[in-house]
């Protein structure tokens, strides 16, 4: 009993702060994506759907209700480029991970270390990077031109947005697939080959069934943050080409629409549920239990 | 009939891949760091070699305040979500499958899936909403929350690594609880503990979103006041202030990963 106690006690800070300051608050975002926009940024009553309305429907001259497609484009450029980042990263960092799984001990280690440590930077610099690179008066233009090659413009593009994901969020993808990888038992691979698979139907019947837990990990902790991503929409975007992230800044920044901006929130948050409860069932039923 | 033996470890081109890989990670980062120390204006015309830009940093009493900001909050956070982190890891130490410590972990690693655009509008929102003005004490509860699981991480892994035959053995020799926690416990659970806390340290550092969209006036941290300079467009002090707190992260993430190797090399 006194184990017991002793174990409450323990878990009770981080529970108590946990759910105060993370669960309440999104809930109350919930709560105010129901409530009228106040003048001045805020929220005041009565209750009502007309932030779900504004996402759907815009009112014309007439005051009549328009489906309007602009707010619905946004969402989905934003889930089409997550998806992208994903698809991207995966396609560089399952052969990055297994080029490490199959390294000595201590490489592994350098190698790891040097996939973690970008983790560690600030995305804002490591966003900003790319405008000093991709700007028109950027490093990449500069070396075109040194070379006597017609320059362009390769900032403000969903280009350079998907890019600078990639790079942001890549680590994500790579350390889970590392993770299971690294513990595969290399007799599975031997024999495969023993029984005359080439590289690639070793790699289509093996490693890729044993890389599959990573994978999926790998790309939720990329979906996820890709998709409310800020940063490298507005700064390699320049800010027009807006995703739901800047989307949903701008509602509590400059446009002073909370309700509007917490529905967005609100919408990105069931979005990811969503998606985290259909890959998380799916893989229970594929995964046989041991 | 084959002369080489098959090497399954070897794939061709994996290898010139991977590079490729690690130079698209560091090239850009190193763009910025050699671009802080150019002598012109133009922050991507080389001009020669030149310090200028980091007095400038160090003589601009803005960025002399946010980086206390800065400082403020991730040691305060760091502290508070490392007592967190360590209280949580040791109560959920023989938390099983299916329990409430399975509820308890799952609050802990929440930020970590959560986008931080919403973790930080509901912050905002929650604290509009309650009337919470602490100045940077807003900002230091809403990092704190999004540091936990950073500094639960190791101290967890290291719980599982050490097992509990030492603390047994402590127990057999007739130790009572506390003992055990302030004699054997506590000890080997230390160099996680500060790595832990020093990656909190690092992951409040990392953050900006969150505190954009909090911090008031006089309350701006380092990475929001670059941002605020980025907005007046590119310039050699953005480079210079950029590369500092670059390379302050990468030490303090260094000094962090090996002492958590160095307990792994011990046990």
């Amino acid at each position: 009993m006194n184990a017991r106690l002793t174990t409450i006690l323990l878990r009770s800070p981080v529970l108590v702060t946990m759910v105060l300051f993370m669960l309440a608050p999104m809930a109350l975002a919930v709560v105010y994506s129901f409530m009228t926009n106040g003048a001045y940024g805020g929220v005041r009553m009565p209750f009502t759907a007309l932030a779900y309305r504004q996402l759907l429907f815009q009112e014309d001259f007439d005051g009549n209700l328009v489906f309007s497609t602009g707010y619905l484009a946004i969402l989905w450029r934003s889930v089409l480029l997550a998806a992208l980042t994903v698809v991207a990263s995966l396609a560089i960092g399952l052969p990055l991970a297994w080029y490490m799984a199959c390294s000595s001990p201590a490489k592994r280690a350098r190698l790891l270390l040097l996939i973690t440590l970008p983790f560690w930077i600030n995305t804002l610099i490591r966003t900003y990077c790319w405008v000093l690179i991709l700007r028109d008066e950027g490093l990449l233009n500069g070396g075109l031109r040194y070379f006597g090659l017609a320059g362009g413009h390769f900032l403000y593009n969903d280009f350079a947005i998907l890019l600078g994901m990639i790079y942001t969020y890549l680590p994500f993808m790579v350390l889970p697939i590392y993770a299971v990888l690294e513990r595969v038992d290399g007799d599975v691979i031997e024999a495969s080959h023993d029984l005359y698979a080439d590289r690639w139907s070793t790699f289509r019947r093996i490693v890729w069934p044993l890389a599959m837990p990573g994978a999926i990990a790998g790309s939720l902790l990329v979906f996820a943050p890709a998709l409310g991503s800020f940063l490298a929409p507005d700064l390699l975007g320049g800010g027009r080409r807006l995703m739901i992230g800047s989307l949903i800044q701008l509602q509590f920044t400059s446009s002073r629409n909370w309700p509007f901006g917490a529905a967005l929130a609100s919408v990105v948050s069931v979005a990811i549920l969503a998606v985290l409860f259909v890959v998380v069932r799916r893989s229970f039923n594929k995964v046989p239990a041991r | 009939m084959s002369s080489k033996p098959f090497d399954w470890k070897a794939t061709p081109g994996l290898s010139t891949l991977s590079w490729v890989v690690y130079l698209f990670l560091y090239a850009p980062l190193l763009v910025i760091i050699i671009y802080s120390f150019n002598a012109g204006r133009q922050a991507t015309l080389w001009e020669g070699f030149s310090l200028d830009w980091y007095a400038k940093v160090f003589h601009n009493r803005d960025i002399g305040i946010a980086l206390s900001n800065s400082l403020i909050v991730a040691v305060a956070a760091m502290i508070l979500s490392t007592m967190l982190a360590v209280t949580a890891a040791l109560g959920l130490r023989h938390a099983r499958a299916g329990g409430g410590g399975q509820i308890t972990l799952g609050l802990i690693l929440m930020p970590l899936v959560v986008p931080e655009i919403v973790v930080a509008v509901a912050t905002l929102v929650f604290f509009s909403g309650i009337g919470l003005k602490l100045g940077l004490g807003n900002l230091i509860i809403a990092h704190t929350v999004f540091c936990v699981p950073f500094a639960y991480l190791p101290i967890q892994a290291r719980l599982t690594d050490m097992g509990s035959a030492v603390e047994d053995a402590a127990r057999d020799l007739y130790s009572n609880e506390w003992q055990v926690f302030r004699r054997v416990t506590l000890p080997l659970l230390l160099p996680a503990i500060l790595s832990g806390a020093m990656l909190a340290f690092a992951s409040s550092l990392d953050d900006f979103l969150i505190s954009m969209l909090l911090a008031d006036a006089g309350q701006t941290t380092l990475p929001v006041y670059i941002y605020g300079m980025l907005r007046l467009g590119v310039s050699p002090e953005i480079n210079a202030v950029s590369t500092l707190l670059l390379a302050s992260s990468v030490v303090i993430v260094l000094v962090a990963l090996r002492m958590q190797g160095m307990t792994k090399r011990k046990s």
